[in-house]
């Protein structure tokens, strides 16, 4: 028994050691962002909404939701900061800044709510099946076939995003602004950037929204801030907006500027990558049995032990 | 009696229903109608749960602190059988019943919870090693199975030789009795892998369930938001584990009018006052390290409950150190009791309490449906531990009778 233990404590020694250096570098590197090469994204102009929320019926049509519940011709809504919803994916709310205009009014800016298609989405590293995932399109995609309805993406959503189906007693699902992938995969535009009369929302290659957008801020510095909302928060979002007004007085969180989900992958992925360190720990404890507590690996189970013992 | 030779456990033989389980079998129904009617109408007819708080009583109760509190299982096997403290024996079988029920009411608890009910096993099929809660739901599910495989071995132990199955079915008699004579040796030669394996997932999903709220750092409020919440969580599970312990058979040991165990209890608590002290350590340096003490006495809701979740572990961490009170069984299940009700704080300020989303135009709280399901998952818990210890040898304290007896 003593050269099987030796033998053992060598092998558990073995595994450890090349955990240790031949794998340290993978395993305790910071997880890497994720995101696809080459999105599609869209560019919302807060200076040229007028809050007709035509956006919004579209979204609703194209998504076959029943029509918005408040009247297109219902202004007062636009107060109500409402959050998108399972009945509605997008939705337009009024904020003031403080800006007057020639006759010394407020000046309301319109912002546009929807799912922001994060680069390295938080909601699909939570999901518990991978029923959310990030498109290489730029559209982050519900599967509900896969879904559990845990709320962990709920959860997890800096930007508060996803709606849940709470009424639905068996096959509830998890709502929210689809990127309308059907149609950005057929090579259309999303229904609500397509229905727009103000043309305030510009979709195209992320990529290259960027570079032309950067150009239009800097053709036009009264009338933008230097700003791009979206291009670096939570390291990066498909869906972008452009504003005279400073983006904290129109709503817009403050956010980090890197993954949501680096730190939770990092820790996971430090843990278990070659299951290092639940083998390690079993190791271990073995081990520590075997010097401690032979009869129990003698199969000699816990109370006849006992008795022997005392 | 010596005060050595601990007597073997046994089933208590005692009358089941009595006054006070009619009342935990009414509690527990009134939650399967509440039940019935989440799975007629949904979770919004029962729950106050939304958009803006996904998850609310049952996450925080059910789930975090059901798990944190079955810890008992895992730290007294870790004790006794891995380290070989043979003393502590006796609580071991009482400890692995409650984690067998604590975590299969969580499972339950969960099932209830997910809007999916039916597609529970999706995980199975779908792995995402990048979800935090994949993990838990992995380690929770393979550790259930090491668990009711722990607990086999108790009825193997009750039937064993005394299979006598009436009329027709006497012929199966040989048979299950070989059955379990077979279960018996390989359960007997391979317990120890199962015993560590339990040891080793416990801390997987316990850990795991502290890196659960990592991914929402704008969310959590900064005093409980910090990168080694999943050693916290970790940390706290083993040093409640040995006070869960305590303040059950306290309970269990008075309510069976049965001897107080307090020659193991006693030394038992000698380990948690160590454990606890290393779990408040690493929270007041996370505290001072990360510079968080500033929120501690802005008067809202978030900094009393962290400071009422810090006083829970701390005054008992002082009632147990001194070997005077833990000697006495009133103050032992004081400060143990506490250590319990401070560690389901922690679980509920995690998951519930320091949960701020951005938007929320009000803020959570459970609605009389969701208190009463999970009044419901907790009076089951204890109806179940009943029947086990009547039917299966748990408990091995003898009855306070049987020692007047004796010395009369
Ligand atoms: S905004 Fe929220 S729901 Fe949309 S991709 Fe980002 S994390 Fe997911
Ligand atoms: S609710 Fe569905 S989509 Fe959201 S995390 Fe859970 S399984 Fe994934
Ligand atoms: S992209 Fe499609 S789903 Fe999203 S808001 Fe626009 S229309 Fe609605």
């Amino acid at each position: 028994m003593n050269i099987s233990r030796r033998h053992f404590l060598g092998v558990a020694g073995g595994m450890i050691s090349s955990a240790a250096a031949g794998n340290c570098k993978k395993v305790f590197a910071a997880r890497q962002p994720k995101a696809p090469p080459n999105p599609y994204g869209c560019v919302v102009d807060l200076t040229a909404c007028v809050g007709c929320r035509t956006c919004e019926q579209a979204c609703n049509r194209v998504n076959h939701l029943p029509p918005p519940k408040e009247r297109l011709d219902d202004r007062t809504v636009l107060d109500q900061k409402r959050r998108p919803s399972t009945g509605a994916f997008t939705v337009i709310n009024s904020y003031y800044s403080g800006r007057l205009d020639e006759q010394n009014q407020l000046v309301p800016t319109y912002v546009k709510v929807q799912c922001m298609h994060c680069q390295d989405p938080a909601c699909a590293s939570a999901c518990i099946t991978g029923a959310l995932s990030k498109k290489d399109n730029g559209a982050v995609h519900y599967d509900k076939s896969k879904c559990v309805g845990c709320r962990y993406c709920l959860v997890a959503c800096p930007f508060q995003i996803p709606a849940y189906e709470y009424f639905d007693p068996l096959t509830p699902r998890v709502r929210k602004c689809t990127f309308c992938y059907e149609r950005i995969s057929m090579g259309g535009k999303p229904g609500c950037a397509a229905a727009c009369p103000m043309e305030a929302i510009t979709f195209g290659n992320r990529q290259i929204l960027l570079e032309g957008t950067r150009r239009k801020i800097t053709a036009n510095p009264v009338r933008y801030l230097n700003k791009i909302y979206g291009e670096s928060e939570v390291g990066g979002t498909s869906w972008m907006y452009i504003s005279k007004d400073p983006f904290e007085k129109l709503g817009f969180l403050s956010l980090p500027h890197y993954p949501m989900p680096h730190l939770t992958e990092t820790i996971q992925h430090s843990i278990f990558a070659y299951m290092w360190a639940p083998i390690t720990l079993f190791a271990i404890l073995t081990g520590a049995m075997w010097k401690i507590n032979p009869e129990q690996i003698n199969h000699a189970p816990g109370f006849q032990a006992q008795e022997d013992h005392i | 009696m010596s005060s050595h030779a601990h007597p073997k456990p046994a089933p208590l033989e005692i009358r089941f229903w009595t006054p006070g389980v009619l009342v935990l079998f009414a509690v527990m129904l009134i939650g399967v109608c509440f039940i019935i009617a989440r799975y007629i109408g949904g979770l919004a007819v029962v729950t106050n749960l939304d958009n803006q708080h996904p998850w609310g009583l049952w996450i925080g109760i059910d789930v975090a602190t059901g798990v944190a509190l079955a810890a008992g299982g895992f730290t007294t096997a870790a004790i006794a059988h891995v380290f070989g403290r043979h003393q502590y024996e006796a609580v071991t079988r009482p400890a692995l019943l409650t984690a067998t029920l604590g975590y299969t009411f969580v499972a339950i608890g969960l099932a209830i919870d997910v809007g999916r009910s039916w597609a529970m096993p999706k995980p199975l099929l779908f792995w995402q090693g990048n979800s935090v809660l994949f993990e838990v739901a992995m380690c929770v599910v393979v550790y259930l199975h090491v668990l009711y495989i722990e607990f086999i071995t108790i009825a193997v132990e009750r039937f064993r030789g005394r299979v006598n199955l009436p009329g027709p079915f006497s012929i199966l008699n040989d048979r299950i009795e070989r059955l379990l004579a077979l279960a018996d040796s390989i359960l007997g030669k391979t317990m120890w892998v199962f015993i560590i394996a339990g040891v080793v997932l416990s801390c997987m999903h316990q850990s795991g369930l502290g890196s659960l709220m990592l991914i929402a750092p704008t969310k959590l409020h900064p005093l409980w938001y910090t990168p080694i919440l999943p050693l916290l969580f970790l940390t706290s599970a083993i040093a409640a584990g040995y006070p869960m312990v305590v303040f059950e058979t306290t309970v269990a040991t008075a309510s069976f009018k049965r001897v107080d165990e307090m020659e193991v209890l006693a030394p038992l608590t000698g380990v948690t006052k160590y454990l606890l002290g290393i779990y408040i350590t690493l929270k007041i340096g996370d505290m001072i390290f990360r510079e968080t003490y500033v929120y501690l006495f802005d008067g809202s809701i978030e900094s009393r409950s962290f400071i009422v979740e810090m006083l829970a572990m701390i005054v008992p961490w002082f009632m147990l150190m001194s070997p005077r009170l833990r000697a006495k069984r009133h103050t032992l299940f004081v400060a143990c009791t506490t250590v319990v009700l401070g560690i389901a704080l922690n679980r509920c300020n995690v998951f519930l309490i320091g949960f701020n989303p951005p938007y929320a135009v009000k803020s959570y709280f459970p609605s009389i449906s969701e208190i009463a399901i999970t009044a419901s998952l907790l009076c089951s818990i204890t109806f179940f531990y009943r029947l086990a210890v009547t039917y299966l040898p748990v408990l091995s304290a003898p009855s306070l009778a049987s020692i007047e007896k004796e010395s009369s």
